[in-house]
């Protein structure tokens, strides 16, 4: 069996061997405590098998998450009642949380790995170098959930992601547990109730989750992110997204946010602060991968919240974004609910457990599926994920050669303006050509005009432009009202005529002024009434 | 009254005139800003009939309540599809007042010398030139709007030539005008009024249908210009402060939909623009690109019962058709049932500009609805279906996808990428610039053929049936 796992073509004699023996996929019961989710559903298992697996899983695995072992049975998998014999005969073992000692038998489970079986689960390598060598011991291939790279192409499989969103709706909902009013804003015959406001503080998938569950319970969302990409994903959520008046962006790689500048973590921290005043419910999300998560909210600011407010701290695990926070639990410090759980995910087990199931089957079948099942190196996304290849450590992958694709839009805008001065240094004279015009016209006049004249030039330049100043305001909606109250006051040209009417009645001068008079007050009449008429009808 | 109380009464005019243009900066001060426009133009009015100047008054009323009237009454009566109208001919009497007083202003005796009679006459003659050009182009362009003429562009050849040569002659007119002293000159002036006002015939005779948004503002523009003229001659600042808004105002506007038509102001003035295609109705196109798929009344109320997000485009086919009324109908009922209904509206759409805001709120369309093309193009591919309502070149994409299309580079409404646009034309005859739409051979394109009256009523139609049953409650009218 060892050599199914070469990374390039397994011999002709090893394809034999594989042939008369399917794959067998264990799945056994999550140990960790209070873990509901198990890594197939009957569903999932189903699938497995049209790749060409058989699925062996341990009973009452899915219990918590709402499978039966009567489903699993029915799906086509073989139970086993003892996790060791489940974990010895498997080829591929699938877990939702990294291999542990088991709390019953008092094993780690890990030993009951041997030479060429693979593992995928989550395991936080960073965190966990002690287990990374416990598996290595163990001459085992281990692929890490939490290190599949974030591709367009690894969507599918992109657990993080999945639980993440999950992470976030249930933030939500957790929160809505714990605050003691309604989200959406009601005008009740008890009264007025004001919408609650919600801070959310890092976009990422855990936060748009929660930005558009908190939209659609009726909240008014804020959301925060250094990334200024995602600005856009936030408001279409319905969000508004919040601006420092800085000029720094903070997407790093792989999608994920980098450490900012002190002078911008500060310019954040007052953005922070005076939001905690006038928000009923932050959640924080905001993760660096493999370091301490950023406090962003101080004790200082829970303080000066609201009493009854709620602070979801979904970075609980990685030390939390919230000074106060206490993982794994939820109380009150100084009247603020403060929510530091960290299974979240867990607290959903059904549909953490289906999702999970998915990104699993996702990689198994891009992985060649039970007939031709193989490492193979040249896949970015496997080996991204791969930490332990028959024992030895390939962790840290190398960096991704392709930057995620969301730092290249502001990238070209830089270029953009970069090139723009450019252009403009080989402009012609052009814009040159009508100040000098005029210059040369106003220097004309003012050899060649008598004074009367000037004055009324002065009077004519100015109020044209306060005109252009005017008319530029107004909206074009407004564009055929415009035009026929313009219309109107021109009709002061009647003015002419009134002062031509005086002489005697049968002159040709106070003929002409009359009909001037005449046509003039058609146009002043006319234009204001029909301008009246029309305004009447614009109505929101 | 004296003089100096003249003045004042003249300043304060002024700025009530200019509060009465700022107001129409958004549509809650509009009519607030009418009202000072009108409190302005009174108080003007008063201010010059009390003066020392003037002491005919019986000639005054006997002409001023006619007007009132007759203005009174076309005010009232006029339809909003026929505004368009409307504006032109009111243009055309400024421009006849231009020249009335112009002439006028000539025959009477002046104490002018020097410097000061040359420049007086200069302004006479200019007033006159543009109020004459004015006059005539207003009521060409009225006749096309009311089809009295034909909306094609009128493509005499050596047209530019032709606006040259009366170009000069106005000026070797205008030099023979000045020569001499005041009476003696009645002739050249009167044969130059005749020259401009073949001049103004022959401008916008050239100019097709669907560039008359530009046309109408340019003339608003002269309209403003040969008002300021008038003011010179006349020493009067109000004339002059009143023209120079009006003049910058319709400026500003030409300005607005030559961009809009990515065209430059020149090009349009020299018209002939599509001339070639035949103009608006019904040229058929030989460049079919593709097969048009067509769409039931009934097949677009399901599209449209199902949509979330609408937007309605209208164009001049909408105002053709007298359809605004049933759209606002439409629109009423589909917020009603939740859908979000927009209107985007191109600014060079119908015939002048700000017509299709107009319509719609004629039909009682909420304007805060009714959006600027730039503020909803970015829209569209979160709108699940588009209504094209008589808009044809306003959303044809090869201004944008084909660089050598006529039109390239004007800003168009991208309806193409919503899911669904459905196109209500009579046929698959190119627009007004004659060139081919390929929008109406897009995968999510739909046309639905036929008058755009008809149709939007079979639409309304089948959508008051399917809600009837919910109507039935009237609770339901006071729940929303």
């Amino acid at each position: 069996m060892t050599a199914t796992f070469e990374t390039v073509t397994p011999s002709p004699e090893t394809e034999e061997v594989e042939k008369k023996t399917a794959l067998k996929i264990g799945i056994p019961k999550e140990v960790f405590g209070g873990e509901n989710r198990v890594a197939a559903t009957p569903d999932t298992a189903q699938r497995l098998q049209k790749l060409g697996f058989e699925v062996w899983i341990e009973a009452k695995a899915g219990t918590a998450a709402g499978f039966l072992d009567s489903a699993y049975e029915q799906a086509g998998c073989h139970l086993v009642s003892d996790p060791q014999a489940l974990w010895t005969t498997a080829d591929i073992i699938l877990k939702v949380r990294a291999p542990q000692v088991h709390p019953e038998l008092e094993v780690h489970e890990a030993q009951w790995l041997s030479e060429g079986k693979t593992l995928i689960s989550f395991i936080w390598p960073a965190q966990n170098p002690e287990l990374l060598e416990k598996l290595a011991a163990q001459k085992v291939t281990v692929l890490a959930m939490d290190a599949v790279p974030r591709i367009s192409r690894a969507q599918k499989m992109d657990a993080l992601s999945a639980m993440a969103n999950l992470a976030g709706y249930r933030a939500v909902i957790e929160a809505a547990n714990q605050f003691g009013r309604f989200f959406t804003g009601q005008i009740t015959a008890a009264g007025k109730v004001p919408p609650a406001k919600v801070l959310i503080i890092g976009a990422g998938v855990a936060g748009l989750a929660a930005i558009g569950t908190a939209k659609g319970l009726g909240a008014i969302v804020r959301a925060f992110d250094t990334r200024l990409v995602v600005k856009e994903q936030v408001e279409s959520l319905g969000g508004e997204f919040l601006e420092l008046e800085f000029a720094e962006d903070g997407s790093g790689e792989g999608g994920y946010a980098k450490t900012m500048s002190a002078e911008f973590i500060r310019a954040e921290m007052a953005l922070f602060a005076e939001q905690a005043k006038e928000v009923d419910i932050i959640i924080t999300t905001a993760l660096i991968p493999g370091k301490k998560a950023p406090t962003l909210i101080t004790r200082e600011m829970v303080e000066s919240m609201h009493p009854s407010s709620v602070v979801v701290d979904l970075a609980a695990e990685q030390g939390g974004n919230c000074e106060v926070t206490k993982p794994n639990e939820i109380y009150q410090y100084q009247g603020v609910n403060i929510i530091g759980l960290t299974d979240l995910p867990s607290r959903m087990a059904t549909q953490a457990s289906q999702l999970y199931g998915t990104n699993l089957w996702h990689l198994l079948k891009d992985m060649g599926g039970a007939e031709s099942f193989q490492v193979d190196f040249e896949d970015e996304v496997v080996r991204g994920a791969l930490v332990l290849h028959q024992g030895e450590i390939t962790w840290p992958p190398p960096k991704p050669s392709v930057p995620s694709p969301p730092p290249v839009a502001p990238k070209t805008e830089s270029v953009v303006t970069a090139a723009a001065p450019e252009e403009k240094a080989g402009v012609n004279l052009g814009p040159w050509l009508w100040p000098a015009l005029a210059v040369l016209a106003l220097v004309g006049i003012g050899v060649g005009a008598p004074p009367s004249f000037l004055s009324h030039f002065t009077v004519f330049v100015l109020a044209c432009f306060v005109g252009w100043q005017v008319i530029w305001n107004v909206k074009p909606a407004l564009h055929t009202p415009l035009m026929s109250v313009t219309n109107a006051i021109s009709g002061i040209i009647i003015l002419g005529g009134m002062l031509q009417i005086s002489g005697p009645l049968q002159s040709p001068t106070t003929l002409l002024g009359a009909i001037a008079i005449l046509v003039g007050t058609i146009n002043i009449s006319g234009g204001f009434l029909v301008t009246q008429r029309m305004l009447k009808m614009f109505r929101k | 009254m004296t003089n100096s109380l003249v003045t004042v009464a003249y300043i304060a005019a002024s700025a009530l005139f200019i509060l009465s243009l700022g107001g129409l900066s958004n549509q809650e001060s509009a009519r607030r800003g009418n009202l000072f426009g009108i409190l302005g133009m009174v108080l003007a009015l008063l201010a010059t009939a009390f003066s020392t100047q003037v002491t005919g008054y019986t000639t005054l009323i006997s002409m001023v309540v006619p007007g009132v009237i007759i203005g009174a009454i076309v005010a009232a009566r006029v339809a909003m599809t026929s505004m368009p109208e409307l504006v032109a001919i009111l243009h055309s009497f400024v421009g006849l007042a231009a020249v009335l007083v112009g002439v006028a202003n000539y025959l009477q005796p002046t104490t002018l010398v020097g410097a000061e009679e040359t420049i007086h006459q200069l302004e006479i003659y200019i007033g006159v030139f543009i109020g004459a050009v004015t006059f005539t182009g207003s009521i060409v362009a009225f006749g096309k709007l009311r089809a009295l003429i034909s909306s094609k562009p009128l493509t005499l050849p050596g047209r530019h030539l032709l606006n040259l040569g009366m170009l000069a002659a106005t000026v070797w007119f205008g030099i023979s005008f000045m020569g001499v002293e005041a009476p003696a000159g009645l002739m050249p002036l009167l044969i130059m009024t005749a020259i401009a006002s073949v001049l103004g015939i022959h401008l916008v005779a050239a100019i097709g249908g669907a560039d008359m948004p530009v046309v109408i503002s340019m003339l608003n523009s002269y309209s403003g210009w040969a008002a300021a003229a008038a003011g010179f001659m006349l020493s009067n600042d109000l004339l002059i402060i009143t023209g120079a808004l009006v003049g910058s105002s319709g400026a500003i506007l030409s300005f607005i939909m030559c961009r809009a038509m990515n065209r430059s102001f020149i090009s349009v003035i020299l018209g002939g623009f599509g001339a070639n295609s035949g103009g608006s109705a019904a040229s058929s196109s030989d460049g079919v690109v593709g097969e048009a798929t067509s769409i039931t009344a009934e097949e677009t109320v399901d599209l449209l019962e199902t949509a979330k997000q609408v937007i309605i485009v209208p164009g001049y086919g909408m105002a053709v058709a007298q359809a605004q009324h049933s759209v606002a109908r439409i629109t009423e009922m589909l917020r009603d049932r939740g859908t979000a209904v927009r209107f985007g509206i191109h600014p060079v759409a119908g015939r002048l500009p700000g017509h299709m805001n107009v319509l719609l709120a004629e039909a009682n369309v909420p304007y805060d609805i009714v959006l600027e093309m730039e503020e909803i193009n970015d829209d569209f591919p979160e709108t699940d279906v588009v209504l094209v309502i008589g808009a044809n070149d306003t959303v044809n994409p090869s201004a944008i996808e084909d660089p050598n299309s006529p039109i390239a580079g004007m800003p168009v409404l991208e309806v193409w990428k919503a899911k669904h646009a459905i196109v209500m034309k009579r046929s698959l005859a190119s627009g007004y610039a004659g060139v081919d739409n390929p929008l109406f051979y897009k995968e999510n394109t739909q046309m639905l053929f036929g008058d755009a009256r008809t149709n939007v009523d079979a639409i309304l139609a089948k959508l008051v049936e399917s809600t009837e049953p919910t109507k039935a409650e009237p609770a339901l009218a006071t729940a929303r």
